[in-house]
């Protein structure tokens, strides 16, 4: 067993249709869960440490390498209804496909969706497109 | 007052140990908790069986120090509170309630009630969960199980769109993963665990087949794989589109139809990107299909530890899971038109009540902002976003820690909840009662006006 589908490259392709140069890329963003999140929230949702979970990102290192990343560095991700400046990390290229952005769900996360919910109810709160700017280190 | 730690927190010598206590931070609802509590301290200092998030939940959630009531940010008494919370519920055209996945049954039961007597509109954080497939589940029905049973049976577990290492760490160790069941006497060696996800996370190692669907294209996949069941062609491209190759679609198949008792079970990944609702709706055709080679089951797994009661609840008093309105005086069901995020974002509502959620946090910009324009009467254990804004806010009794009451685990199997100390703080049951006698009472026995 162990089957997995070949690697693919997104940014690749969404570079080559936005024709960005190297250091503003367009990504897709996948805000979810994580065990920091959801321990931090028990302690509360106003209190530095969920803030700082759910304001750090992860990024393939071939797209940090690609955008002049290092961990820690500030990006801004800008969506179609808002903005949010995060912390940027690194995350394996095996571990993370190349043009996704995974951020703990919170407030930062929020501010880049938007409100159509195509008549479900929901807002498209994954899978959102961003433009990535480096705004400090 | 004690202050939350990070690790275990001390002891003193008054303990209280209680078994077979419920943990109601996740859709799982363990209900196998042995918690010793400092009744000193008013804390538990020990939660066996649980997970990190479970002890976390136990030993974050202590007595803080905050004012029961604060009406524009001033100190109140809880009547003070519950009269203001009645007449801004009573004042408005466009009344709304929301969240009620983090209370019990009982209180939920007395939401629906408030919002029936005054012409408002019900709904809960399953609009913005799993509300899609509740949506699908309308559209072409449901082949369930408890979790018990996929315990006792299941030899094929697909996890689809979720990530329960990270979000429901016992779903793998209490119910589909590694326990011995009635027919699977070797646990995990007896079954083949597939996760399908955009990316690796904490749950992929746990998975025996990992499938690497491209963003936003489940639902080509789960169509693909239908047709597939059905012994009908598909598109060449299929792994340009999906990322998939044929090669691992055919194998899932044959393990799919081949398999005792299959279960998919789907995360919010499926329904909160592109498809939503027909996504979920394709996992659910996928697994009536599969019923005509073999037994197989589909269930979200749900977040909050009592989304599902409040589905339950709100279901059996209106007729609808969720997004109800009762404008016309009788209750109307339109995902889109009533659910929360949408009344909110249009700028319908003119005065809302939260119960055990933050929307100002969780929701779309545009939302917040409308929630920042009007009325808002909060309840919750802790300080949030929401209560931040709200002009009226109770700080109430954490449900299972404090109180006891119902709550449904994710396969709408109802637990009762043993509490483990007791709280000055009232429950969420006891300000919503407070109000509903309120709101009665203002109105006369008449019903609310009726927004136009």
């Amino acid at each position: 067993m162990g089957l997995s589908a070949p690697p693919f490259s997104l940014l690749d392709f969404i570079a080559a249709k936005h024709s960005r140069i190297r250091t503003v890329a367009t990504m897709i963003l996948v805000p979810g869960r994580s065990k920091k999140q959801g321990t931090s929230l028990n302690k509360g949702k106003l209190k530095e440490e969920y803030l700082t979970v759910t304001t750090t990102a992860e990024m393939n290192e071939r797209d940090m390498r690609r955008l002049k990343l290092s961990n820690g560095d500030k990006i801004r991700l800008k969506s179609d209804v808002g903005q949010a400046v995060v912390t940027c990390m690194g995350k394996k290229e095996e571990d993370l496909p190349s043009g996704m952005i995974f951020i703990p769900y919170g407030p930062s996360s929020s501010q880049l969706m938007g409100s159509d919910t195509a008549a479900s109810g929901m807002p498209m709160s994954k899978h959102m497109e961003v433009e990535v700017t480096k705004v400090g280190s | 007052m004690p202050q939350a730690s990070k690790t275990r927190p001390k002891e003193s010598k008054n303990l209280k140990i209680v078994k077979d206590a419920t943990c109601t931070f996740c859709g799982c609802v363990c209900d196998d908790m042995e918690l010793t509590v400092d009744l000193d301290e008013h804390r538990i200092t020990k939660a066996k069986n649980a997970c990190v998030l479970g002890r976390a939940w136990f030993y974050e959630h202590t007595l803080e120090d905050r004012p029961v009531v604060l009406i524009d940010g001033k100190e109140a008494t809880l009547e003070e509170g519950m009269d203001e919370a009645a007449q801004i519920l009573v004042d408005a055209k466009f009344p709304i309630t929301y969240g009620l996945s983090d209370c019990p049954c009982e209180a939920q039961r007395v939401a629906v009630d408030i919002m029936d007597t005054i012409n408002g509109n019900i709904d809960t954080t399953t609009s913005v969960c799993h509300g899609p497939s509740g949506m699908a589940f309308q559209g072409v029905g449901e082949s369930t199980a408890t979790l018990g049973e996929i315990k006792n049976r299941a030899d094929l577990v697909i996890y689809w769109g979720g990530n329960p290492a990270e979000s429901h760490p016992r779903h793998f160790t209490r119910y589909a993963v590694t326990p011995k069941g009635m027919f699977i006497p070797n646990g995990k060696k007896d079954r083949t665990v597939v996760l399908i996800d955009v990316r690796k996370t904490p749950s992929t190692p746990v998975a025996d087949i990992f499938v690497q669907v491209k963003p936003g294209k489940d639902f080509e996949l789960l169509w693909a794989l239908r047709a597939l069941v059905k012994g009908k062609k598909i598109s060449e491209d299929i792994e340009e589109q999906t990322g998939v190759s044929r090669e691992i679609l055919d194998d899932l198949v044959q393990r799919m139809k081949n398999c005792q008792f299959g279960v998919l079970f789907m995360g919010m990944g499926l329904t909160m990107t592109r498809g939503r609702h027909f996504n979920s709706g394709a996992v659910y055709s996928l697994a009536a299909d599969l019923n005509e080679f073999t037994h197989f089951v589909a269930k979200p797994v749900r977040g909050h530890g009592n989304v599902t009661g409040a589905d339950n609840v709100v279901a059996w008093q209106t007729g609808y899971p969720f997004g109800v309105n009762f404008n016309r005086g009788y209750p109307r069901f339109n995902p889109g038109e009533f659910t929360t995020s949408d009344v909110l974002a249009r700028g319908e509502a003119d005065a809302a009540m939260i119960v055990a959620s933050d929307p100002a946090s969780n929701f779309a910009k545009k939302a917040i902002a409308h929630l920042e324009k009007i009325p808002v009467i909060s309840m919750d254990v802790k300080e949030t976003h929401t209560t931040r804004l709200s002009r009226v806010r109770f700080a109430v009794a954490t449900y299972g820690i404090n109180t006891g009451g119902t709550v449904y685990r994710m396969d709408d199997v109802p637990i009762s909840l043993r509490p483990a100390f007791d709280s000055p703080f009232p429950t969420d049951q006891e300000v919503l009662e407070g109000i509903c006698q309120r709101v009665k009472k203002l109105l006369s026995g008449k019903k609310a006006r009726v927004a136009a």
